[in-house]
């Protein structure tokens, strides 16, 4: 079923947490919300689990007005970064506890919930740990607990806070794929916070961008790299470079007289900074900002060098390592010449 | 069972304070538990168990378990409806409310019976209304129960804040999410998570509300199988120069206690990883 969140608005005292956010997902959508702690995110998931309540704003899920419904009546299920299972129980009576706790009419028979709870665990792979008790478990089979008692309630939607916030990083990219291919599965509308965005640029959909409570962009991740809206969401998406230019009919005009297509909302400026990402410039031998490197590192395919400008300004830059001269090392003085720059607004600019 | 990094005392310095250390438990505590006992049996056991024949020691008995009865789960209630409160919400005068608390603790058993006949006495706030309206709480059971209340509120609640608040609301609000209502995610959820504590608080509760003195000295008038409870009872006896019969059912309060003690160490030892950290008792 579709979700549609329009204009909500949550304070706490004199911070606002969410800021007339809008945002829709489609029915069987996984939407990642990404964005700093403190950006609101999982304040808005709260709202939509019913955990808290808006100050102003509309929920609709399914055209239904989902703020009049209580948490029960939503039949969202929700998993939590630090998994909280229930400690006392065991893993299938975990899983059960959604059922075994509906009012008698909607309550499953004993057999119906047991068989369920087969079926989950073999879903989450985890067949034949259900009598052990979450203490017993990894972080990472912890949460898989977790993601089948929420599974358990046949939820009409998939809120995820955060979950893999917890766990390492093999265990992290292993579980994400993991994630994506159950949700391919049970086909279920998902909104995933995180505030790692390699992660939400692998796993979801849409991506909604969250700073300050407010939305800074909502598109695929292609889309959002390849045309970030603000400066924020440029520097939040990856490794950012800053260039103080000019912008000239699309163009920007460097101190040192070399120039670079501009991209992004302003075509015409006479002071902006041009923002770039590392592997999008050259070394060149004239024309570029003179620079010394301090320091390399090798990044499997690519090397990172690590440079600073007379005036202390530090760049990143990522060279294929296959295209660079094997003398190059650390003290070597080069020109940077970033391909192409893209120009915000400076009110948005950080 | 011994501690990593302990050694046997192997000096001769440590063993002197070891030594002593022993002597001063066994003067300070074991001695006078023994001469409980032995004051009480000094005359045969027929005269022991004469002593709790006196239907005024039966009384006391029945009027000390009446008053553990009513106050225990009254405190045991209000304790977790505390350390639910200060442990899964964050509200003003959150601090206040611990130091209230905490204030039986610090103020004289004295105290807290005189709070009540100042409130209830004759002469007290209410005392006048009371009377004219035919009703007595002072020298009643009424106001034993009202200063054992006051001495024992902490001890639940101070055995569950700190659990509970290492515990916080997570599992809580994932039962609500799973579609448990108020009183369902309280008894499946909220509830088993506490239960040793809180039956370790109960234990800690009803030991201090049997032996509790100086409070319901002050509010109990003393009458003989009416408002004596066991405590009171001893003295009285003890004053009678009755050895026998005050040192009987000071043996039986001594048991109870040795009870508690056991039951008390036996959770510690089982249940030590669900107890709270914060112990102070």
């Amino acid at each position: 079923m579709s979700l549609s969140v329009e204009n909500v608005s949550k304070r706490f005292g004199r911070f606002a947490a969410l800021d007339r956010v809008s945002l829709a997902a489609v029915d069987g959508e996984f939407l990642a919300l990404l964005g700093p702690s403190g950006s609101g995110k999982t304040s808005l998931l709260r709202v939509l689990a019913g955990l808290s309540r808006p100050d102003e704003g509309r929920v609709l899920f399914g055209g239904e007005d989902f703020l009049r419904l209580s948490p029960r009546e939503r039949r969202v299920g929700m998993v939590f970064q630090h998994y909280a299972l229930f400690r006392h129980m065991t893993v299938a009576d975990n899983v059960a506890f959604g059922l075994k706790v509906r009012p008698r009419r909607d309550r499953p028979p004993g057999t119906e919930i047991a068989a369920r709870v087969k079926r989950l665990l073999a879903l989450v792979q985890l067949e034949g740990l259900d009598k052990r008790y979450p203490a017993q478990l990894s972080g990472g089979q912890r949460q898989r607990v977790a993601l089948a008692r929420a599974l358990a309630i046949e939820p009409r939607m998939l809120l995820l806070d955060e979950p893999f916030g917890a766990l390492d990083a093999k265990v992290r990219r292993e579980l994400r794929r993991w994630l994506r291919q159950i949700h391919d599965e049970t086909g279920v509308t998902t909104v995933f916070v995180t505030h790692d965005q390699e992660e939400a640029m692998d796993l979801a959909d849409r991506v909604v961008v969250l700073n300050a409570g407010r939305v800074e962009q909502i598109g695929r991740p292609a889309e959002l790299q390849a045309a970030p809206a603000t400066a924020f969401v440029f520097d939040f998406l990856g490794d950012s470079n800053r260039l103080p230019c000019k912008v000239v009919d699309g163009h920007a005009m460097f101190d040192g007289g070399f120039s670079a297509p501009a991209l992004g909302p302003v075509r015409d400026a006479p002071h902006a900074v041009a923002r770039f990402r590392p592997h999008e410039v050259d070394l060149a031998v004239e024309g570029g900002v003179p620079v010394t490197i301090t320091h390399l590192s090798a990044r499997g395919a690519l090397i990172r060098a690590e440079c600073q400008a007379e005036d202390g300004a530090l760049f990143e830059v990522d060279l294929l390592r296959d295209a660079t001269p094997g003398s190059l090392a650390a003290g070597a003085k080069v020109r940077l010449r970033p391909r192409r720059v893209f120009v915000f607004a400076e009110a948005a600019a950080t | 069972m011994r501690s990593v990094g302990l050694k046997r005392p192997a000096s001769l310095g440590a063993f002197l304070l070891l030594a002593v250390a022993v002597a001063w438990l066994a003067v300070v505590i074991v001695l006078p538990l023994i001469s409980v006992f032995a004051e009480a049996l000094r005359k045969g056991v027929g005269e022991y168990l004469e002593a709790f024949r006196d239907p005024d020691a039966q009384a006391a008995i029945r009027l000390t378990l009446l008053v553990a009865g009513i106050c225990v789960p009254l405190n045991a209630v209000f304790g977790l409806a505390a350390a639910w409160a200060v442990a899964k919400f964050d509200f003003r005068g959150k601090g206040f409310l611990l130091t209230l608390i905490d204030l039986p603790f610090s103020i004289s058993p004295v105290i807290s019976g005189l709070v009540w006949v100042l409130l209830f006495g004759a002469n007290g706030w209410f005392g006048p209304a009371l009377e004219a309206a035919g009703i007595r709480i002072i020298f009643t059971v009424s106001a034993l129960v009202l200063a054992t209340l006051l001495v024992t509120l902490p001890f639940v609640a101070r055995e569950l804040i700190p659990l509970m608040a290492e515990q916080g609301a997570d599992e809580e609000t994932a039962a609500v999410t799973l579609g448990a209502g108020g009183w369902t995610t309280f008894t499946r959820v909220t509830l088993p998570n506490v239960k040793w504590a809180l039956l370790y608080g109960v234990l800690l509760c009803t030991a201090r509300a049997m032996g509790e003195f100086g409070a319901v000295s002050v509010v109990s008038g003393h009458i003989r199988g009416k408002t004596n409870t066991m405590p009171l009872h001893v003295e009285v006896l003890y004053n009678e120069y009755d050895f026998v019969g005050a040192f009987a059912v000071a043996s039986l309060l001594a048991g109870l206690a040795l009870v508690t003690l056991a039951l008390k160490t036996g959770l510690e030892w089982r249940y030590a990883g669900e107890l709270s950290a914060g112990r102070r008792h």
